[in-house]
């Protein structure tokens, strides 16, 4: 199969080794877990325990609401508190979290299995919903929701591109008949006539895991899906080549606009975990209650972790043994990921990595320079923006400008930051740059619906006083209308009495 | 901190210093066809570039070490020291030097927000001011060093014997003499190709050229554009009139066009952004020099056309804006 090339992009040391090797290990459970109303990009969900309540794991404990998901109790124990505690997020902001200490005894709930070639795509769908899946590769976008729309061509996205992380490609070595399955299952129900699954060729072993398991497929996907209409494809090793719309032009050819969804151009994308996920949750009836966490950077025991959802991060990263002189963690890849404020926040669906950072590893980035226009990220930015103009826009705060070169369309990659020789962080600009003008749009948005309200009461204070207007002339009119009338009756009545008084005296002279 | 969290070992100075490299070349042949006397002024070029911007950044209070490491200054200077004629006296050089860093540099903002190539108004602003001095040019078997020192360091300028036309100079006298482009020639001062001895010089550039697009420091959009354009012109008024317009070849041999293509209109700070930009910008620099060393009085019209082509950057930017992906329109 023809592949299309990744626009741009870079090739940053893979780091991957680190943590690839050693098989997924399981992680004891912590003295509490904190698990998040809010679990994905949607609703948060509705509490239905209330302190003191024993549950199970995999027991719902908030109910989805509206486009949101469920969330569950990743471990069988006691709801010890409900409060407010800090997420993972740039922010550090605290968010309304249900604690829960485990007993140790793990007990399951599970619920009971869908066939999907019997069940309906309703009944499924809901399952998804109610199981509290949502994209694993970081955007953790519900996916009952993706599901439900109708595509042609379905993408299974294990191309894993940024360094260092590790967990899609031992989930994929591990566990690929489970992500088969599942992808099966998921192109059934968009009603996906091929299935491309993406790997980055710096996964040799998870391309021959994943392409082992589609020749050995489980009857139950072979009745989703044959398997000649599912191809595992090695795609080359190139930074961002598992973006959506990346992985989608690099599979399909298709160009989809920066102001566009993928799924318009029948095209879906699903992560690998996602899929895992999903098989677990209608074939073994397991709510999402863990995911695998890679673990990896200046620690003892680098590798990848089954992790029960709430952990807190601290914990984790004291279980891998943190070497001395690491300065901080960072949360997804040293390329798109952040720097956790709090290591007090839980591990999350979308918590694929945790990067223990020293000077050594993520040294300081150099004192700024000027810009010299040499196009260097011009040439990796996979969206073709020009990243440079961007900047100098965007430093000027020239944000008219700013958005005339598409700023609005990139998608904060690092690319253009990771080779500027000037040092100087690109993506800052942009993300200050968008921060304004959403704000000055927000602005101008009020201004215009004070405007609106002001005119429109104008409008009705005039109406009103034309309809008042025109009730008193109306009113006027009527009496003067009946006055006339009374008057020419008057009149025609002194009329006839004066004509019948004139008559004879008329006849008189 | 923000992401991304990693970065590429790469900076300006890295650039740079490429850049210096593959001039390495061109200087190469330079000292080897015409003599050292070249070395010398490209080192009083330098002291006096870094000298300026020293001086210009503690006038504008900018941290001093970071801008002047950064390798600039010095390619501003190389490329003055190889565009003026190596005989040129020391002041010659200075000020020309001090034009480009003080004023065509520093005075519109410092590296990064010059419109104009400080080098190219260096040179435009010598060949107006010291029209003689720059017509000078060391014949390629005229002056050893010690003459040529002695010239740079100011001496008395008795000239006779080791100057000569260059090869622009000689084919346009030679053509208002009414001679044709073939006789002209048949003269000693054309080589192969160009000038005599002065085509290995370009040739050292075009392989330092080739060089800095192994390197990625340019893209070959310009160097291409600035050759389709000089050659373009040259080609279509040879075919049509051989006798009275040279080849392409001899233009793009002859004079700074070497140089220009590979040095000149790649430097990125004064040039378009966009791909075709760039190609558009180099090929209307090759058209405008070619119209002026044509039709012009001045014999090298490429510094001219640079500082043209720069003045119409932002046009060029607003019109080769590219597409983002997937909003391009369908062919």
């Amino acid at each position: 199969m023809a592949l299309n090339s990744l626009r741009g992009g870079i090739e940053p040391d893979a780091h991957k080794k680190e943590s690839s090797e050693t098989p997924i290990r399981h992680v004891p459970l912590p003295s509490r877990l904190v698990v998040p109303l809010v679990q994905s990009s949607q609703e948060s969900a509705r509490t239905i325990i209330t302190v003191g309540d024993r549950v199970l794991k995999g027991q719902c404990i908030g109910e989805a609401e509206g486009a949101g998901i469920a969330i569950h109790a990743p471990a069988s124990g006691t709801v010890a508190e409900i409060g407010y505690y800090p997420m993972a997020h740039p922010s550090g902001l605290t968010s309304q979290a249900i604690v829960i200490e485990p007993d140790g005894e793990e007990h399951w709930i599970t619920y009971e299995p869908l066939d999907p070639a019997t069940a309906s795509r309703d009944e499924l769908i809901l399952r998804i919903q109610a199981s509290g899946i949502v994209g694993m590769g970081g955007a953790v976008f519900p996916s009952h929701i993706k599901a439900r729309s109708k595509t042609e061509t379905l993408l299974i996205n294990g191309a894993e591109c940024e360094p260092w992380i590790t967990c899609d490609d031992r989930l994929m070595r591990e566990r690929a008949s489970a992500v088969v399955t599942g992808s099966a299952i998921l192109a059934h129900l968009t009603g996906a006539r091929q299935i491309l699954i993406g790997i980055e060729d710096n996964k040799p072993e998870a391309i021959a895991a994943m392409r082992a398991a589609v020749c050995d497929m489980e009857p139950v996907a072979l009745k989703c899906l044959d398997a000649d209409k599912i191809t595992v494809i090695a795609v080359p090793t190139r930074y961002p080549s598992g973006g959506e719309r990346q992985l989608t032009r690099i599979l399909t050819g298709i160009e989809v606009p920066p102001d566009k969804r993928v799924t318009g151009f029948g095209v879906q994308c699903f992560n690998v975990a996602t899929a895992y996920a999903v098989c677990r949750a209608l074939l073994h009836g397991e709510s999402m209650v863990s995911r695998i966490v890679t673990v990896t950077g200046n620690v003892e025991r680098p590798g990848n972790y089954e992790t029960p959802l709430g952990m807190p991060i601290a914990e984790l990263i004291a279980l891998c043994g943190p070497k001395p002189g690491t300065t901080r963690i960072l949360m997804g890849g040293p390329m798109m990921g952040f720097t956790l404020p709090s290591l007090e926040a839980p591990v999350t669906k979308g918590c694929n990595c945790l990067i223990a950072a020293s000077a050594e590893l993520f040294p300081p980035s150099e004192p700024e320079q000027p810009c010299i226009r040499c196009g260097s990220c011009v040439n990796v930015c996979p969206i073709e923006l020009q990243p440079f103009e961007m900047y100098w826009s965007s430093r000027a705060k020239n944000f008219d400008s700013a958005r005339q070169y598409h700023l609005f369309s990139c998608m904060e990659c690092g690319c253009c930051a990771y080779v500027c020789p000037a040092h100087i962080p690109l993506v800052d600009y942009f993300r200050f740059a968008k921060s304004e003008i959403r704000a000055r749009d927000e602005e101008q948005k009020a201004a215009d619906q004070a405007r609106a309200r002001f005119e429109f009461r104008n409008a009705r204070l005039g109406r009103e006083k034309a309809e008042k207007a025109a009730r008193m002339a109306a009113k006027a009119a009527e009496t003067r209308a009946k006055s006339a009338g009374e008057a020419a009756l008057i009149a025609s009545a002194v009329d006839r009495t004066s004509a019948a008084a004139r008559t004879p005296r008329d006849r008189q002279s | 901190m923000t992401s991304p969290h990693t970065r590429q070992p790469d900076s300006v100075q890295r650039i740079m210093i490429t850049v210096l490299v593959a001039l390495l070349p061109g200087i190469a042949a330079y000292v080897w066809q015409v003599g050292a006397g070249i070395l010398v002024n490209l080192a009083i070029a330098t002291a006096a570039a870094l000298a300026a911007e020293a001086l210009m950044l503690r006038l504008r209070k900018r941290p001093l070490w970071i801008t002047l490491s950064d390798g600039s200054a010095v390619v501003t200077a190389w490329l003055i020291a190889l565009i003026l004629p190596s005989i040129a006296p020391w002041w010659l050089t200075v000020t020309g030097v001090l034009v480009a860093i003080v004023m065509a540099k520093h005075l519109y903002g410092g590296i990064g927000q010059n419109p104009f190539n400080p080098a190219m108004a260096a040179y435009c602003a010598m060949i107006v001011a010291y029209p003689a001095l720059m017509s000078q040019w060391p014949s390629v078997d005229g002056a050893d060093f010690a003459t040529q020192v002695h010239l740079i360091l100011g001496g008395s300028r008795e000239i006779d014997g080791i100057t000569g036309a260059t090869a622009l100079d000689a084919m346009r006298t030679g053509l208002r003499n009414q001679n044709d482009v073939h006789s002209i020639l048949g003269t000693g001062v054309f080589g192969f190709a160009g000038g005599r001895g002065w085509e290995w010089i370009a040739a050292g550039y075009f392989v330092g050229g080739l060089f800095l697009l192994a390197r990625r420091v340019i893209t070959w959009h310009l160097p291409l554009g600035f050759i389709v354009g000089m050659g373009l012109m040259a080609g279509i008024f040879w075919l049509v009139a051989p006798e009275s317009f040279p080849s392409p070849l001899f233009h793009l041999a002859s004079g700074g066009a070497m140089l220009a293509a590979f040095f000149i209109v790649t430097d990125p700070v004064t040039g378009a952004s966009s791909s075709l930009g760039k190609f558009i910008f180099a090929a209307g620099v090759g058209i405008i020099a070619w119209i002026i060393r044509t039709f012009g009085v001045y014999p090298d019209g490429i510094a001219f056309a640079v500082l043209l082509m720069n003045i119409c950057v932002p046009l060029i930017n607003r019109a080769t804006q590219p597409a983002p992906v997937g909003k391009r329109k369908s062919p």
